[in-house]
């Protein structure tokens, strides 16, 4: 139940944002307990945006594991 | 989006398996225990569990937060609906045995239980219809309890009341580390919860147990990446807390969720099904908000339930100790369509996950 699935900022209205989740449909969720800008990823969870993903850290993390890869080659 | 790219890597997997290989003790059994339905989800899914050596067994604690919902409180639903408030819940809660009946139970004998997405829903719905009482079961650990937070500071309309379960999760991670043969060798802590509470609740487990705990996110590669980092750990004689799921999860975690949750609510003891009572693991709302505690607002107080019924391993199950194929009723007397025990109901208990995945 803790799942929180990634989601698009596509449009900010005060708490509430239309996000898009991949499918091309557009959702509102609650955006108050977030700092979410038109283009972020957020993780939404019942209905609430809980926290938004940090792309560059996303980044960070893949290089590591490409690190990972790459020793394992060796 | 990044996120997609190579969290799921077959290629990536493997190499990282290669490196758990490679790190796993030649000798004895090393034993991590997360705490998440999400969690068990992907490493049964995506059969984590083959990749690990024999001897690196990951087990699952008391991570669905329906399954641990004593059966007093689906009682005190039970009680609200059956006096005519119309009860709201998320889908899982719907079917986790009370005492007597579940509220599936209830709304088959006619009571007005409703299931919702979420708490927004419910209070609309009260909003719409102001001739009848409205309850939300609010259930779930820190990644939840924010939304009831925000609702319940957001002037809830007269018609409605919260009947509150939440429970924390760092006060039942200290349990298992005190469940005598559990020997648990490190945490992977989960990482949606930890997006709200950040790294620091955790903190104690390195400094006061000697625990490796790592954060970890729910593709397979996070959670083959925090098995990889805490035996990178436990090999050099280590116990750090680490941040496996930087792009989620912030030292400090969210602020603005943490913020409103303490605003609603105060912490206080709580019974968890199959544990107990555990101190300072459960939320209460504060005073200011008591007109809106449905259990005062309605003076429905179940104070013992029947939790585990005859022949139902779930609280061996709940704490990790046996795996879902120990208890003799599993996938016999005991299957998703005909549940016995919580953890067959919510589709993160363990014996829900190891079911459904066994039959695909
Ligand atoms: S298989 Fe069913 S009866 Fe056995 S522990 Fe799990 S929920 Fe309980």
């Amino acid at each position: 139940m803790c799942l929180a699935i990634p989601a698009r900022v596509v449009r900010v209205d005060g708490s509430k944002a239309q996000v898009d989740f991949g499918e091309g449909v557009l959702r509102e969720v609650n955006v108050t307990l977030v700092e979410a800008k038109v283009g972020d990823y957020v993780l939404v969870h019942a209905g609430y945006a809980i926290q938004t993903v940090d792309e560059k850290e996303a980044l960070e993390t893949l290089s590591l594991w490409n690190e990972i890869l790459a020793a394992g080659k060796q | 989006m990044a996120e997609k790219l190579r969290f799921r890597d077959p290629e990536l997997a493997k190499s990282i398996a290669q490196q758990i290989q490679k790190l796993a003790p030649k000798d004895g059994t090393v034993k991590l225990c997360h705490v998440c339905g999400t969690h068990e989800w992907t490493i049964t899914h995506y059969g984590l569990r083959s990749l690990l050596p024999k001897n690196v067994e990951v087990i699952a604690g008391p991570g669905c937060p329906v399954c641990i919902v004593p059966a007093a409180e689906i009682d005190e639903a039970v009680q609200l609906a059956q006096k005519g408030a119309v009860v709201t819940c998320f889908g899982d809660a719907l079917r986790v045995p009370g005492s007597e009946m579940s509220l599936l139970e209830a709304k088959a004998a006619g009571a007005d239980v409703r299931v919702v997405y979420g708490v927004s829903d419910a209070v609309g719905m009260a909003r719409r219809e102001q001739d009848k009482e409205f309850v939300f079961f609010a259930m779930g650990f820190e990644t939840t309890a924010p939304s009831t937070a925000v609702e319940a500071l957001g002037n809830p309309p007269e018609n409605f009341g919260f009947l509150v379960s939440h429970r924390l999760i760092p006060p039942a991670m200290e349990l298992l580390l005190g469940v005598g043969d559990l020997n648990i060798s490190g945490f992977i802590a989960p990482g949606h919860v930890s997006a709200i509470i950040g790294m620091k609740p955790y903190e104690l487990f390195p400094r006061v147990y000697r625990m490796p705990t790592v954060v970890a996110g729910f593709e397979p590669i996070d959670v083959l990446m925090a098995v990889y980092m805490i035996l990178k750990q436990l090999s050099e004689g280590a116990a750090r807390l680490e941040n496996e799921y930087s792009r989620v999860v912030k030292w400090e975690g969210n602020t603005r969720a943490l913020e409103v949750m303490n605003k609603a609510f105060a912490v206080t003891g709580g019974n968890w099904r199959g544990i107990g009572r555990l101190p300072g693991s459960a939320l209460k709302l504060r005073e200011e908000l008591a007109a809106f505690d449905a259990r005062e607002k309605y003076d429905v107080h179940v104070a013992q339930g029947k939790d585990i019924l005859l022949g139902c391993e779930c609280h061996l199950v709940i704490i990790g100790k046996i795996k879902p194929n120990e208890c003799p009723m599993f996938m016999k007397a005991c299957t998703p369509t005909k549940p016995v025990g919580a953890c067959m109901v919510s589709s993160e208990g363990t014996c829900s996950v190891w079911a459904r995945s066994a039959a695909t």
